[in-house]
């Protein structure tokens, strides 16, 4: 009678990527490496799967939109039933990896794990894996929005086939997929070769882990810096230095170049997914919390990510935030160190975002020296 | 004072039915669980999604992960309906003299007791099937409504639309309704017995705090039971208009355990409220009297059923820790 306790959510990874990014080779991988975990896999065709695996289900994508007037709010309906299928016999799998078509929209397959009680009550959205293909992305670029749509929501990218490419060419790429998304992990593969743990429990989504080891927006300086400091940003070095952006400690010089990218529009014509990036000091969460629920709520369809770090005025604990769309989570997240900056930062990455319009809201969401003092 | 024969399975319980006056238990792990003279076990499924009475045969129609629709006998005997490998086939419906339906993806198959096959293929996937109760017609529910359709003859299907997903669909006893339970916490009706060209009427019954999972109609088709509150939601039937400007009767309401299941009885205006956190009760529509007939247990109540005569009642959880509660004791 005391079996009451609740089981641990099961972990799902989330792999995007446009037609022959390398996301079934990627999959074989996780399927086939000895890591002594099993993986139920919801694909949407079997196709070159070549694993035997008893739990790779078959799913046809299905968006539902939900009935609150909100056009961003959709889920899909398809891993509603699948992930309610697979729950009822959890012993069977560790994990689970949903693997989407290459025009897939994320969103809603993401949004499924917060938006669905009964699938949100089981499961735990740990990250979203996007794979591009080096060779192909400018040209993917110029005739989807899908494979920014991809980039922009991912947490981890594997920059895959980079083989394929010259140098140049990679860093190219990898310069226009930091300016889409400023805060997700890239990683440089040949034919999906990654080690597993770069890839499947990371913890994007959980506030407690999430914004632990970001390696980008969380070290800057300088807000508002369209990054694209190259090739080994998911290295150590990256978290303990206040480095300026000029990655001056980068291992690989050829990038350096980089630099000059930072505050101008992408150099990327295809790109139409930009973000903000804001930096300021305590905040008065009386003015904060009214703040981010207007902006999610007026901006929502226009914002794909956001995350933050913010410190309250007053308040001894760390608080991040987190979002998709309307969706937004937030919670203390621990207990500021000694030492550590007092300050606030926070993410978008979105459509048609106002910048000086979010950054002067956001500047005006701090404490001022006389509420200080009533703390 | 009712009485409990427990029977202790290893995990979630699919469904239950009673064949004659036995008792079967299908486990969502593919194994098929009966009651008749000891504890007798088939192998059925590679994972069981599915699993109804097929009243017209008195036999157990299932679904399963392996693709497979079966119909398992009062003895335990297993017969192939469908095989489609590597589709997961969680729904199928039990029509007049034998006839099956059964779907995955956006097509809808209706194996006819001559063994001949109908297709009916929706633009979205189909989410839910009900047979009517007379005639040989069956309601298909999927994205923004549902479409019913005449087995046996060509022609356009007649659509109820209704903006949203509709993940289940029942059709009243008397036929004069359609009932869906939506992606949202809602139920939504249809009443389809108005004049010709006159528009259709819908029900909207809203207000659950949570999706429901579990609808059953009294005897009769007088009441519609439903769970997906801390209370058995039970909406009036008995008028031409339905429910329609009516408050449901809340039943067996406890402070913070939510309905899981609900099963009326055969006979008397009364209904099994299953909990999630294993408890059953019965209660009385007219005065709301309850009865309990099983405490807590392990896991949420997940499936239960009424014997013919509705002196039994058979539950499964989905922890596995299922029985048979006798009323008269």
């Amino acid at each position: 009678m005391t079996e009451a306790s609740a089981p641990k959510p099961i972990p799902v990874t989330v792999l995007t990527g446009y037609l022959g990014a390398g996301k079934t080779t990627l999959l074989n991988r996780i399927l086939s490496e000895n890591h002594g975990r099993k993986y139920a896999v919801i694909v949407n065709e079997f196709g070159e799967i070549g694993i035997d695996n008893d739990l790779i289900v078959e799913s046809d994508e299905e968006i539902y939109e939900m009935n609150n007037g909100c056009v961003c709010c959709t889920v899909r309906g398809d891993l509603i039933r699948v992930v309610e299928g697979l729950m009822r016999r959890p012993g069977r799998f560790d994990a689970i990896i949903v693997e989407t078509t290459g025009l897939a929209d994320p969103v809603p397959v993401a949004q499924t794990f917060f938006m669905d009680d009964d699938v949100r009550a089981k499961t735990e959205l740990d990250a979203v894996v996007a794979l591009v293909d080096a060779k192909h992305l400018p040209l993917r670029l110029k005739d989807s929005r899908e494979a920014e749509d991809q980039i922009a929501f991912a947490d981890v990218v594997l920059l895959n086939k980079t083989d394929l490419v010259t140098p140049e060419e990679l860093a190219k790429v990898e310069a226009t997929v930091r300016a889409i998304n400023p805060s997700a992990r890239i990683h440089r593969t040949e034919r999906s070769q990654i080690d597993l743990t770069k890839v499947l429990d990371q913890g994007a989504f959980n506030l407690e882990r999430a914004l632990e080891n970001e390696p980008h927006f969380l070290d800057q300086d300088h807000h508002d810096h369209d990054h694209a400091c190259g090739p080994d940003c998911d290295h150590d070095h990256h978290h303990h230095h206040d480095h300026d952006h000029h990655g001056h400690d980068h291992h690989d010089h050829e990038h350096h170049d980089h630099a000059h990218h930072d505050h101008a529009p992408s150099p990327i014509h295809d790109v139409t997914v930009q973000s903000v990036s804001l930096r300021g000091g305590e905040m008065n969460p009386d003015r904060f919390f009214p703040w981010i629920q207007k902006i999610t709520q007026s901006e929502g369809p226009n914002i794909l990510r956001l995350k933050g770090i913010i410190a309250f005025k007053g308040d001894a604990e760390r608080y991040v935030v987190q979002g998709v769309h309307m969706i937004i989570e937030g919670d203390h997240q621990r207990p500021w160190k000694d030492g550590e900056k007092h300050e606030s930062r926070l993410v978008f990455i979105g459509r048609e975002l106002d910048r000086e319009k979010l950054e002067r809201t956001f500047k005006a969401c701090e404490a001022t020296p006389a509420e200080a003092a009533a703390h | 004072m009712p009485t409990v024969a427990p029977l202790d399975l290893d995990g979630h319980v699919a469904g239950v039915a009673f064949l004659g006056d036995v008792p079967f238990f299908a486990e969502s792990s593919g194994l098929i669980h009966r009651l008749d003279h000891g504890h007798k076990t088939v192998e059925a499924h590679e994972g069981l999604l599915s699993s109804i009475r097929d009243d017209a045969t008195d036999t157990l129609l299932t679904g399963g992960e392996d693709g497979k629709v079966l119909r398992i006998r009062g003895d335990g005997a297993v017969e192939e309906i469908a095989s489609v490998p590597r589709k997961w086939i969680s729904q199928v419906a039990a029509g007049p003299q034998g006839s099956v339906a059964y779907a995955y993806g956006k097509t809808a198959h209706v194996r006819l007791a001559d063994g001949s096959v109908k297709d009916f293929t929706e633009e979205r996937t189909v989410e839910g099937i009900a047979f009517a109760p007379k005639g040989l017609r069956i309601a298909l529910s999927r994205y923004n409504g549902v479409s019913l359709h005449w087995v046996a003859m060509a022609g356009q299907p007649v659509d109820l639309e209704w903006k949203g997903a509709h993940t289940g669909v029942t059709f009243s006893p008397d036929g004069r309704f359609v009932v869906t339970s939506m992606q949202e916490n809602a139920l939504h009706g249809w009443k389809l017995d108005t004049k010709p060209g006159g528009e259709t009427r819908h029900m909207r019954m809203t207000g659950y705090p949570a999706k429901i999972k579990s609808v059953s109609w009294s005897a009769k088709g007088k009441w519609l039971a439903s769970s997906g509150a801390p209370a058995a939601i039970v909406w009036p039937f008995q008028a031409k208009d339905g429910p329609m400007g009516k408050a449901p009767l809340e039943l067996g309401t406890r402070a913070n355990i939510m309905v899981t299941q609900v099963c009326c009885h055969p006979v008397e205006d009364i209904v099994a409220i299953g909990y999630a956190d294993g408890m059953i009760m019965v209660v009385r529509f007219a005065d709301s009297k309850e009865v309990l007939l099983r405490r807590p247990g392990k896991g949420a109540i997940t499936a239960m059923a009424w014997n013919r005569n509705g002196r039994q009642l058979a539950f499964g959880s989905e922890a596995g820790d299922c029985g048979v509660v006798d009323i008269a004791g």
